[in-house]
């Protein structure tokens, strides 16, 4: 939670009376200010520069240096002020992020200057600002590459990644050849058989010598067989290795759509079908032409090639500055033939025979090619013709500066991608840990308050205070207004956690859970099945726990042997919550039973006039916990003590 | 034809832009000056060092002095991390906004406040009445506590335990309008809803529960 909305909380708790004729549990008491202090100006004293602040705009940050009581050691007795002998530029920033929420890095200070001051002042770096962070992480690595020579993050990040399966290594291989030795190898050999295909192709059509008795032949048609078996190995490596990436592709659908899939489609398909036709005369012509599809074998290379890849993006990207150049030149096009085949209609023996005939010559000229096999020969028409020539120039220069330029931004853009997408992981890790830590923070100081409140009443403040050294008036009040929505809505929070699993609970106090109280009540829970003979108590464990909500008369309060929780903390068994509930509890035959009498009768004078019973309920305990609850005095316990298979382990768990 | 049509737009939209940059700076320019401290002071029922308190906090996090929905949505969804409070949010602002004027100024704050923290059960019931009545019509229907109801359960999230079940807000207020419903017209008055909020002790015991905020 943002300090900056500190300031809110009486806001959000207030507003919390929204919930309550809704509610149907009575909700947690409120945490009390204990010593309200009134709010005071301290002077912070900053190698002469002095600020001035307000106390409680220091402590929402109880963790640094200025918010916690680190700061008496710079306090100057004579002129009642903290000293600090630190730079008063830096301090400006840090003192604004107390009064904001937001740390900001400005620009002119240089990198490991601020890192000191934040260092010094116990802030992480990591508070910084998204407006400037990406600056500040920047700079930081500019100076870690300046101190070392290597640096060896992206190996960090990927050396760290967790074990994946055979399927998710083999399309990381695919897609970074550079991770292991074998994938560079298979990148290799693949980038050596598509040269080899290619240059198959294309020698096979050059005369290779004449055999005697008959014209020359092209070399494809002399060593017909070697060129067969070349290409079927060219294929059979394409096929396997097609197929080894659809079957390694995290989404098959999505890569069989993918372009290069499609031009490995393309690739190898002419030789599939070539195999399946070759009988057929009829059908030989499309075969011819099917060949020619073997040369988009050459686009296999942008898989290898980065360069490539950026071409074919930014002819992608800009398309529509391709789409505007057609578009004019096709304009264009169409008027200067017309006018050339009207101009030229008069000449005998005039090449221009119809306008599509005038668009080749058209075409050739705008282009600045100028064959020679299209001329004019009227005055009118060489004109024209110069005319269309130097517009020619100049339609086509205007979209190839775009087309350049977006090539070269997409160029660095990709540089940069990486970087960033670097960036994003950690800030994302980052909020990821606020959100929990905040929650965590919540499941904490609910265990430590509960006990808190239940130890309470028998006065014993050391451990009152031990319990609530770590969380601030703040944060006790925040986390009281998360309880009161748990009591409302009858659910309790729960954080991402491996261990959660559905299982069936006679807990019905919603509480906070994490690892350890999950651990526990897996066991208490197969616990509980096995005492079937103390079903009476359990019957009325099961009924305090359906009854828990919809009693009314509840309060919290503790036990009489209240160095109980203390104790069973130490075990793994332990419970660490407490049930307390109302009820007008049936008498009880098992000897357990007249300890919760006891316990009733104890505990009646210290009652704050609701009525209220505890109940234990006592499970069998390995021996080892014997000792320790014998040796425990108090009212309560002397009937624990006194039979031997009694309760060592106090379920106790707190609403 | 069309493709050099799109084209050249894409030519023309930066001027496009330019006045829609311009609104954007017009909305922010505006600002809002509280009433005196000494007005504010005798309307609510909060002392001077307490309003001074409170405006500090109000104007840290929005500076132009007034909150609008956004801002307040925002501002209470850093509450509740782990679920959803937006929808809750909206209910709150519209409660908070007595005049319908799509923003809380601190006097809205103030008086708001004021009920919820100072005044009587009465007030704070009638309060908690017109939060629930989601269009201000005096009755308080089953959608509308619906509506309300998932709201809350909304604010926490999915990590829960029990697991939230999709009935569960629907049970909520079925047990909701059997309290409070008296006459079984399937709508709760004002009068109805204040009666039984009165008999019962733990809403009446946790209506104080936020005496002492400031």
């Amino acid at each position: 939670m943002a300090a900056g909305v500190a300031a809110w909380l009486p806001f959000a708790r207030a507003a919390a009376i929204g919930w309550m004729p809704v509610a149907n549990c009575p909700m947690p008491l409120a945490p009390t200010e204990k010593n309200k202090r009134q709010d005071e100006l301290i002077i912070l004293n900053v190698s002469g520069r002095r600020f001035q602040t307000w106390r409680t705009t220091l402590e929402r940050y109880p963790d640094t240096l200025l918010g916690s009581t680190e700061k008496e050691f710079f306090f100057n007795e004579d002129t009642k002020e903290y000293f600090f002998d630190r730079d008063p530029e830096v301090f400006r920033c840090i003192l604004n992020f107390y009064r904001t929420g937001k740390l900001h890095y400005p620009r002119y200070e240089c990198i490991s200057a601020y890192d000191e001051e934040l260092a010094f002042y116990g802030i992480l770096p990591e508070i910084i600002g998204d407006c400037c962070y990406e600056e500040y992480k920047d700079r930081k690595r500019e100076n870690a590459e300046r101190l070392m020579d290597d640096n060896d993050s992206e190996n960090n990040q990927e050396g760290s990644m967790p074990s994946l399966s055979f399927r998710q290594t083999m399309w990381r291989a695919f897609e970074n050849p550079h991770t292991s030795t074998l994938a560079l190898v298979f990148y290799y050999v693949t980038g050596f058989f598509i040269a080899v295909s290619v240059i198959t192709n294309v020698v096979e059509t050059v005369p290779c010598g004449t055999v005697p008795g008959s014209k020359e032949l092209p070399c494809g048609e002399r060593y017909a067989v070697a060129f067969f078996c070349l290409d079927t190995a060219c294929v059979m490596i394409f096929t396997v290795e097609y197929l080894l990436r659809l079957f390694a592709a995290p989404s098959r659908y999505r890569f069989i759509r993918s372009v290069m899939s499609i031009i490995d489609v393309v690739a190898i398909m002419p030789y599939y079908i070539g195999l399946v036709m070759t009988n057929n005369e009829d059908v030989s012509g499309a075969f011819v032409t099917l060949r020619v599809f073997r040369v988009f074998r050459i686009f296999k290379f942008s898989r290898h090639s980065q360069g490539l890849r950026i071409l074919g993006y930014t002819l992608k990207s800009c398309a529509s500055e391709l789409g505007f150049l057609l578009f004019s030149l096709t304009m264009a096009i169409i008027i200067f033939a017309t006018v050339m085949f009207y101009a030229e209609k008069g000449s005998s023996a005039s090449k221009f025979t119809s306008i599509p005939a005038s668009f080749w010559y058209t075409i050739v000229t705008m282009t600045t090619l100028g064959y020679g096999d299209m001329v004019p020969k009227t005055i009118a028409g060489k004109i024209f013709g110069s005319i269309c020539s130097l517009s020619g120039v100049l339609v086509i220069a205007l979209p190839v500066p775009v087309i350049v330029s977006n090539f070269s931004r997409i160029y660095h853009q990709n540089q940069r991608a990486d970087k960033r997408r670097a960036q994003k992981k950690a800030r994302l890790a980052r909020i990821r840990v606020a959100k929990t830590g905040s929650s965590n923070a919540y499941l904490h100081s609910k265990r430590n308050g509960l006990l808190n409140e239940a130890l309470e009443l028998p006065g014993s403040t050391e451990e009152e205070q031990h319990m609530t050294k770590g969380t601030s008036l703040i944060e006790s009040q925040h986390h009281h207004l998360l309880h009161c929505l748990e009591k409302t809505t009858g659910l309790s929070y729960l954080v991402d956690d491996p261990l959660l699993s559905v299982r069936t609970s006679t807990i019905k106090n919603h509480e906070f859970i994490d690892e350890q109280l999950f651990e526990q009540n897996c066991l208490e829970g197969s616990m509980q099945n096995y005492p079937s003979s103390r079903s009476p108590s359990l019957a009325s464990a099961r009924g305090l726990g359906t009854s828990c909500c919809s009693r009314r008369h509840k309060k919290s309060t503790h036990l009489p042997n209240s160095s109980v929780p203390a104790t069973r903390l130490r075990s793994m068994q332990e419970l660490s919550t407490i049930h307390i509930q109302c009820s007008e509890q049936p008498s009880l035959s098992a000897s357990r039973s007249s300890l919760n009498m006891k316990a009733d009768d104890g505990l009646r004078p210290n009652c704050k006039g609701a009525q209220i019973t505890t109940a234990i309920i006592s499970i069998p305990t390995p021996p080892a916990l014997t000792p320790e609850a014998e040796s425990r005095p108090g009212p309560g316990s002397p009937a624990t003590n006194a039979p031997g298979a009694a309760a060592s382990v106090v379920k106790v768990s707190a609403l | 034809m069309c493709y050099a049509g799109s084209s050249l737009t894409a030519l023309y939209q930066p001027l496009l832009n330019q006045d829609t940059v311009e609104d954007e700076m017009e909305m922010a320019t505006v600002r809002h000056r509280p009433e005196a401290l000494e007005l504010l002071e005798a309307q609510s029922k909060f002392t001077k060092k307490e309003l001074q308190i409170l405006y500090r906090g109000f104007k840290n996090e929005c500076p132009s002095g007034v909150v609008n929905e956004e801002t307040f949505k925002e501002i209470y969804s850093q509450f509740f991390p782990q679920g959803d409070s937006t929808t809750y949010a909206h209910f709150l602002f519209n409660a908070f906004d007595t005049d319908h004027n799509g923003s809380v100024s601190f006097e809205d704050f103030v008086m708001g406040l004021s009920i919820l923290l100072r005044g009587t059960v009465q007030e704070k019931l009638n309060w908690a009445f017109n939060l629930y009545d989601i269009n201000k019509d005096g009755y308080i229907t089953k959608e509308e506590m619906l509506d309300i109801m998932k709201a809350i359960y909304d604010m926490m999230g999915k990590c829960t335990y029990p697991v939230l079940k999709e009935d569960a807000p629907r049970q909520h207020v079925e047990t909701f309008f059997q309290k409070m419903d008296k006459n079984k017209d399937g709508v709760v008055t004002i009068d109805e809803f204040i009666e039984s909020c009165q008999k019962d002790e733990n809403i009446m015991r946790s209506m104080q529960l936020f005496e002492n905020v400031i």
